[in-house]
């Protein structure tokens, strides 16, 4: 088992006549994803990769049978793929895309709540359930399959972990990179509790960074909620305040909220260990499984 | 992207919120002739992106014509933390009996707008929200929607705004909170709103922050950028469209994703190094690129060592290790050591490609690390 996506994932490509959208594509299809389809206004009948493409989400939907969407559309035009996404209705939607205005996550996070689409990024790696399908533009080669399951607001960050757990023979159930934007759609809570709903996950890997009260707010559902360990890393103890640290969400404000130790402290307080590296992370679910 | 004070206070005349007469000067002579058009008793304020500009120095108020050269030419050229002040804003100063906080901003946790209003303004609401939360009103509003009438009433009524002014104050909250939503804010405030003798509402300062994604649907806003990067370096790295930030330690870090060169940092300083600064060079980064980045943490005389480390995912270990050879090719003898880490995507290509005489490679992030901090220690010694 996994969450969110399975072999049986079928996924339409927003974007997928882009530069970006047409090799994630290729990529996505040797790992096995079932792209069924591509939907790009104005481009209906074209193939990319042998996928058909058509004019609207809610056509390629239909046409395909497809439960789900990636999305590669650039920032100025992605709120109305997310909106359209949302409406075909899909049952997951996973935005790549990076720099969307605030302002229109802020209506597509508004729309999303009356749907029961999981909503993950964006600017976010993807989604990944090893040795079945990945949603997105992680690189499938470091992952392997068994029962750790991730989620992370970093990309590369979560590659760098991944890698160390593979490298342990600790494998993942599935992989989620919920972004680094200050509005995101699937939270660190929401990925929790998906994952303390499988059984195939044994441990769960947080992975959070300064900014925001995320990681506060998951740590207390964490010590209400959760049987299933998890182990956190969080990025950015040495980021100073003000700053803002690459990701749009990554600053610790002036008035000192969204700090590392503000986030260790929660997660630690109920008993999540949190690592000081990356190899510590995998250190710590070696001692919970 | 922030806006001047005389910026903002444009957008917020041309929408319709009261604010006081003014002129905007760049010499003595100008401010002085702008003082007597606006008369006196007049403010003259440094133009610079810095808060707590009055504590500085940067705000004096003045009664006449000499005071008002004297002020000018403080004021004019003056270091404000930082910032070289180039422009004065010269208003008239408001007769007031008390000063109110208006503000827009986004609720990150909330994932919705809020509309903040509080009787505490004229100082730093920070401060205010940290000691004592309930002097603010808050009014989270839907953005499907927009704001109710009723909801900038209701936030103007519990902060306790006095009631001859009410209506007033909630209409330019209203007002706000458009021009925020039209206009892409990210955070629209008024510290202080001034309340005077007559029971006239006057926007005594501005502040409007852009979300820097929505410059491209804002062109006139994009126009008035004039963002000053605090150091050469940072300067710099804006040219190249780098996410850069400055440090003050000697161990220089180059890599790719934030959360990735964030954890970078924090290892260096974990394995008893002082990172120099945070360069996220971002996804799928080509050989010059990566030039570019190596040739400016050589140029900051504070670094004694590099880490570069790449975890490939759409960026190719080929198309670095061409870049870092490239950067260090055009040196007769290496500046500055350089600990170069590969992994993800095309990484073994990579490694064939990489000019190991020129630099020192380790297997794992934590192995580079710890072969900068001890290679920058070595130098400073």
């Amino acid at each position: 088992m996994s969450v969110l996506v399975d072999e049986d994932t079928r996924v339409v490509v927003q974007g997928i006549t882009g530069g970006e959208g047409k090799f994630h594509t290729e990529q996505m299809l040797d790992y096995g994803t079932n792209v069924v389809a591509g939907a790009v206004p104005g481009k209906g009948g074209q193939e990319v990769a042998g996928v058909p493409v058509y004019d609207t989400v809610d056509r390629a939907a239909r046409a395909a049978d497809a439960d789900a969407s990636v999305v590669f559309v650039p920032p100025a035009f992605a709120a109305d793929a997310l909106f359209e996404a949302l409406d075909a209705p899909l049952d997951l939607v996973v935005a790549i895309t990076e720099g969307i205005p605030t302002q229109d996550m802020a209506r597509v996070k508004r729309a999303e709540a009356e749907t029961d689409t999981h909503l993950v990024g964006p600017n976010c790696p993807g989604v990944i359930t090893p040795g079945a399908a990945k949603l997105g533009i992680l690189p499938g080669n470091i992952f392997s399959s068994g029962n750790v399951g991730l989620v992370s607001r970093s990309g590369t960050l979560t590659y760098q972990i991944v890698d160390n757990l593979t490298n342990r023979g600790l494998g993942q159930s599935t992989a989620i990179g919920i972004g680094g934007d200050p509005i995101i759609g699937t939270d660190f809570i929401d990925a929790l509790e998906l994952f303390e709903a499988d059984r195939d996950t044994h441990a769960v890997v947080m992975c959070g960074e300064i900014g925001g009260q995320d990681e506060e707010e998951a740590a207390r559902f964490i010590g209400e909620y959760m049987d299933t360990p998890v182990a956190g890393f969080i990025a950015g103890r040495t980021a100073p305040p003000g700053k803002r640290m690459g990701h749009a969400g990554a600053i610790v404000s002036g008035s000192g909220t969204g700090t590392a130790e503000s986030k260790i402290d929660a997660l630690e307080g109920v008993g999540v260990p949190v690592g000081d590296t990356p190899e510590e992370v995998a250190d710590h679910v070696e001692d919970v499984l | 992207m922030r806006l001047h004070e005389y910026q903002a206070k444009e957008v917020f005349a041309d929408a319709g919120i009261p604010t006081p007469d003014a002129q905007l000067a760049s010499t003595v002579e100008e401010a002085v002739a702008a003082a007597e058009t606006v008369g006196y008793p007049c403010a003259i304020k440094a133009q610079v992106h810095v808060g707590g500009r009055g504590k500085a120095g940067g705000i004096e108020i003045v009664g006449d014509e000499s005071e008002a050269r004297e002020a000018a030419e403080s004021i004019i050229g003056m270091d404000l933390k930082g910032y070289l002040v180039e422009r004065v804003l010269v208003e008239s100063a408001v007769d007031f009996t008390n000063e109110l906080y208006v503000g827009v901003t986004m609720d990150r946790g909330a994932g919705r707008p809020v509309a903040m209003v509080s009787t505490r303004g004229g100082v730093n609401i920070e401060e205010v929200a940290a000691s004592e939360p309930d002097a603010i009103a808050r009014e989270h509003v839907d953005p499907a929607f927009g704001m109710f009438p009723y909801q900038a009433r209701k936030a103007v009524y519990d902060a306790g705004v006095d009631r001859a002014v009410a209506g007033d104050v909630a209409s330019i909250l209203r007002t706000l909170y458009d021009l925020w939503d039209e206009r892409d804010g990210s955070d629209a405030e008024i510290n202080p709103l001034m309340v005077t003798a007559d029971d006239e509402v006057v926007a005594a300062d501005a502040v409007l922050n852009i979300d820097g994604d929505a410059l491209f649907r804002q062109p006139d806003l994009a126009e008035m950028e004039e963002e000053a990067a605090e150091d050469d370096l940072e300067a710099k790295a804006n040219e190249y469209g780098f996410d850069y930030v400055r440090l003050s330690g000697n161990v220089g870090i180059i890599g790719n994703g934030a959360g990735l060169v964030m954890t970078t940092l924090d290892l260096v300083d974990y394995y008893g190094g002082e990172p120099a600064n945070f360069l996220d060079i971002g996804g799928g980064a080509k050989a010059e690129r990566v030039t570019n980045a190596l040739d400016m943490v050589f140029s900051d005389e504070n670094v004694d060592a590099v880490v570069f480390n790449i975890f490939g995912g759409i960026t190719r270990g080929d198309e670095v290790a061409t870049g870092i050879n490239d950067a260090l090719e055009q040196f007769e003898e290496i500046p500055k050591p350089v600990i170069v880490r590969l992994a993800g995507t095309k990484s073994d290509a990579g490694m064939e490609i990489l000019n190991t005489d020129l630099v020192q490679v380790e297997a794992t992030l934590e192995a580079a690390v710890q072969a900068a901090v001890a290679a920058a220690q070595e130098v400073s010694a």
